[in-house]
């Protein structure tokens, strides 16, 4: 591994810097065209209620409108993910406050926004549902009256307000429990949370000379965008180009979402540019949170602390359209064993309609839940069995060897050193000053898993004829530095300096397919299919070069600065020349091409029972583990996290800087659903802090100093033995605070975010809400 | 429409004409009408600090400030720091260590920390935290932004 330049394990400032730093960077709201119209969306005042009617009159006088849709223009198909049950603008009824009930194009912002306060729309409002217990009464309201008739592209079981059912066992707790000589169970609750992109979720949408549909969106994959505009718009995918702009963070709150098909359609009638760029307030109210969760568990572990059984049953609030529902509660199912050997294990979910917003992917993707329940559950068994909480994480923590829940082997894993490097560096960390009479401190620990492998993905790597070379990929830099931890590895291989490889810009036109840029999975899964791909690019020059110089191919070597040569012998060429013989022998210079699928072990549904999985192959765990040292002010009921530590198993940093930036953000996002950020709906459905005045984000002041710690066993299968980090400093953490706080009060708080309020009352002795 | 006003403001050093509705913040003077995009618009209200500019070298919210009320005084935007073309001191500091992901914060970052650390030359870590009390990151927690803050710090002694 080359550590001085570009190669892998080098801390290469990120290529996208200079360009952020100056401020040049163009996010979609930086863009503008000749012509360019400005879109508004007519939001829905109810929660719920049936359309009768619009009445567009006294918008439509308004000067400067150019354009009105609505859900009565519109041959309306559902889409979705795993079930389709969701149109771009209402059609018939709305299901959340703040729903699209109709957009309108207009000659500026101002314009837009007011012809869309003057749209009229006849509602019979209808009785909202509002919480998972009121939407599972036998005699609630029914959210989606058609839902048998949804089309779903997995098997499951959506009925009533039930979206989604998923179940996992393998052997029976009940009996297990039994043998157990301390078994805990509680109920825990977490809250939604909002992604918080610093960008609201911005598109530009236009038609090009050919008359095929641009849209320009700060996305999280441009061909998932294609096909989800395509389908509304009833064209041919080919005829839709969609581009990614520089994206202002993600989180997984920028995937494909009603308003690019909105925009798109808008730039369709009126054959013009049009640009929606969402109000922060707007971006809130109809986009997507963190799901809600209640989760029920129960887990047994013997006299020595060896687990030996746990049961689980998750709750999750999907408001009112499935998103990516069923995928999450599949993953907080799968999920729900953690780090350890637990030989007895049942999990079983339901997500559940209500009449609010979306809820859907967000960093962690359920995981961040159901950690935070059973990783505080632990700490309540080491208390119970005398044990301490970092022993018993380690007494049982899952080996390399071991399987799954669900019987898929672990190939590698860091499980145990994580949390003994977690460990020696918070007990080898300089002592703090004496705190205040009033200031309670505590240490909190939590380990943590999650997956990086999932779905498809692809590359290609173009040799230029003067030796240089483009990279391709479909994965798009959200700000995580994948741009340049990819061309890391291209220039590991091709021992080139990083000017010498510039990257495609992604657009659905140009760049290889990749599913989405999510799921931990970027530096995992594209970039094995970099390393493919600059592989076979290599193989390609090799075999020219060879012939070149009479050589057998088998003894050529890359030698740094682009040169090709035999072992031993001062005969070489460069890639320069390579690229211009190829021209003239094979039509063009040489593409190496790489694409791949998830392929790691399967859930072995032989042995374990499975039903409603709403993943095909899901897998490459990486493991975690985080630590939280808080002080506690018994006064205020304020939780300060003072310092805090995060080991992760990242089998090989590809970029050390970046992947520590990946842990102290990450962390720090955790401790916001720990803490503080709390998306609050009233009974009628409305969210009541749809701002950041109102929705309060961590600070600078709030954020801890941060211990990143990289461990570092690489995974065979992971590109240069890389495994995912993105989503995995999320997890933890919540669940390491609260055992934190719970060390300095006495007192267990079952329910996030910990808010002075719960700590106050926790501390006080009494009945927590 | 709100009616329009015309005014002249001086802006990283030029002085431009402007016809902008009275009501208009200085955010959308300078993004829409001046194409100077670097100020970001991520709450509008005042809380993230993305849209950070200096007002006769203070730092303001371009987003609560109305246009029509800068008068004579000078505008500074992120575009107009540091020699033509060269990133400043801090900037590489940024880039060096990391301090951006998303990089939509940190026009205003930059310009939050190059006006603190004019003002105060030899800041430790907790008083360039708190000066960073108004500008929020969702990216990057904060850790890397401190650490190329001290990095320039450093540098001076």
């Amino acid at each position: 591994m080359i550590q001085d330049d570009a190669g892998v394990g080098a801390r290469v400032p990120r290529f996208d810097g200079p360009r952020k730093a100056s401020g040049r960077a163009r996010y979609v709201d930086d863009m503008s065209r000749p012509g360019m119209l400005h879109a508004a969306i007519a939001q829905s005042p109810y929660a719920s209620a049936r359309i009768k009617g619009y009445d567009l009159s006294r918008a439509l006088e308004l000067e400067g409108v150019r354009a009105i849709v609505t859900g009565a223009d519109y041959a309306f198909r559902r889409v979705g993910g795993t079930l389709r049950d969701e149109t771009m603008i209402a059609v018939g009824k709305v299901r959340y406050m703040g729903e699209p009930v109709a957009a309108v194009a207009a000659v500026d912002q101002e314009t837009a926004e007011r012809a869309a306060q003057l749209i009229e729309v006849d509602y019979e409002p209808l009785e909202p549902v509002i919480t998972p217990d009121a939407a599972l009464r036998p005699d609630a309201p029914i959210i989606h009256e058609d839902l048998s008739s949804y089309v779903k592209t997995l098997p499951g079981t959506p009925h009533g307000n039930v979206v989604w059912e998923t179940e996992m066992a393998d052997g029976d707790p009940d009996e297990a429990f039994a043998n157990c000589a301390h078994v805990a169970e509680a109920v825990f609750e977490t809250q939604a949370q909002h992604h918080g992109y610093m960008e609201p979720n911005g598109v530009l949408a236009e038609i090009d000379e050919n008359d095929r549909i641009v849209v320009t969106a700060s996305v999280q994959s441009v061909h998932m965008l294609q096909a989800r505009v395509a389908e509304e718009l009833d064209v041919p995918m080919s005829q839709v180009r969609a581009v990614a702009a520089e994206v202002g963070g993600g989180f997984g709150g920028k995937h494909h979402t009603n308003i690019h098909s909105i925009a798109a359609w808008l730039a369709r009638v009126t054959r013009r540019p049009v640009k929606l760029v969402l109000s922060r307030i707007t971006d809130m109210e109809i986009q997507k949170s963190r799901h809600p969760a209640r989760i029920w568990i129960k887990t047994g572990c013997d006299a020595e602390g060896r687990l030996l059984a746990r049961d689980v049953r998750i709750t999750l609030d999907g408001g009112a359209y499935a998103d990516e529902s069923p995928n999450v509660l599949s993953l907080a199912v799968l999920l729900s064993r953690g780090p350890y050997r637990i030989p007895v294990m049942r999990a079983r979910g339901r997500v559940v309609y209500t009449n609010k917003l979306r809820a859907g992917s967000y960093r962690g993707f359920g995981n961040p839940q159901i950690t935070f329940a059973s990783e505080s559950q632990l700490d309540e068994l080491a208390l119970m069995s005398g044990i301490d909480p970092v022993d018993l994480r380690l007494k049982n923590a899952l080996q390399p060897g071991d399987t799954w829940f669900g019987g898929q082997p672990i190939q590698t894993g860091a499980m145990t050193e994580c949390l003994r490097q977690l460990r020696a560096a918070r007990e080898s960390a300089p002592a703090l000053p004496p705190a205040a009479p009033h200031i309670r401190r505590g240490v909190g620990y939590a380990g943590l898993a999650h997956t990086c492998g999932l779905l498809g993905t692809s590359a290609s790597v173009q040799l230029r004829g003067d030796g240089s070379v483009v990279l391709g990929v479909g994965a798009i830099d959200i700000g995580q530095g994948s741009g340049t931890v990819l061309t890391q590895m291209c220039a590991d291989i091709l021992k080139l300096p990083a000017e010498m490889i510039a990257r495609t810009g992604v657009n659905s036109d140009a760049a290889p397919f990749n599913w989405k840029t999510a799921a931990s999975r970027t530096t995992y899964m594209t970039g094995r299919a970099v390393v493919q791909a600059t592989e076979n690019l290599r193989t390609c020059m090799v075999e020219h070069a060879a012939e070149m110089l009479e050589a057998d191919p088998d003894t050529m070597e890359i030698r740094p600065g682009g040169v090709i040569a035999a072992t031993g012998t001062n005969k070489s060429v460069t890639f320069a020349d390579v690229a211009m013989r190829s021209m003239f022998r094979t039509g063009g210079p040489l593409i190496g091409t790489g694409s791949l699928v998830y392929d790691g072990p399967p859930i072995d549904r032989a042995n374990v029972r499975v039903e409603g999985m709403a993943f095909g192959n899901i897998g490459g765990y990486a493991f975690g583990a985080q630590c939280a040292e808080v002080e506690v002010d018994e006064i205020l009921g304020t939780v300060r996290v003072v310092r805090a530590w995060s080991a992760h198993d990242v089998g090989q940093a590809i970029n050390p800087t970046l992947a520590e930036g990946q842990i102290e953000g990450g962390l720090v996002h955790g401790l916001g659903l720990a803490l503080c950020e709390q998306m609050v709906w009233d009974d009628d459905g409305r969210l009541a802090n749809p701002s950041f005045a109102d929705y309060r984000l961590p600070g600078a002041h709030e954020a801890p100093e941060i211990f990143p710690i990289l461990v570092e066993e690489p995974d065979p299968t992971g590109p240069f033995g890389a495994k995912g980090l993105g989503e995995m400093p999320t997890v933890g953490i919540p669940a390491a605070i609260a055992n934190a706080v719970a060390q300095a009060t006495g007192k267990r708080i079952r329910r996030l975010p910990l808010t002075p309020e719960r700590v106050l009352t926790a501390i006080d002795g009494e009945e927590s809400e | 429409m709100t009616e329009k006003i015309d005014f002249t403001i001086a802006v990283n050093g030029a002085r431009h004409a402007v016809s902008v509705p009275s009501d208009a913040t200085l955010l959308r003077l300078l993004r829409e009408d001046l194409l100077l995009t670097g100020a970001k618009r991520g709450c509008n209200q005042g809380v993230c600090g993305a849209c950070t500019v200096w007002i006769d070298g203070a730092p303001a919210r371009a987003c609560l400030t109305l246009a029509a009320n800068v008068g004579e005084r000078e505008v500074t935007t992120i575009e107009g720091i540091g020699e033509q073309g060269r990133l400043t001191a801090l900037q590489e500091a940024f880039v060096n260590h990391g301090a951006m992901q998303c990089g939509f914060c940190t026009p205003g970052m930059v310009m939050s920390l190059e006006a603190f650390l004019r003002d105060n030359p030899a800041p430790d870590r907790s008083a360039l935290r708190a000066s960073l009390s108004g500008q929020l990151c969702r990216c990057t927690g904060y850790s890397k932004i401190l650490d190329a803050a001290m990095a320039v710090v450093k540098d001076r002694k």
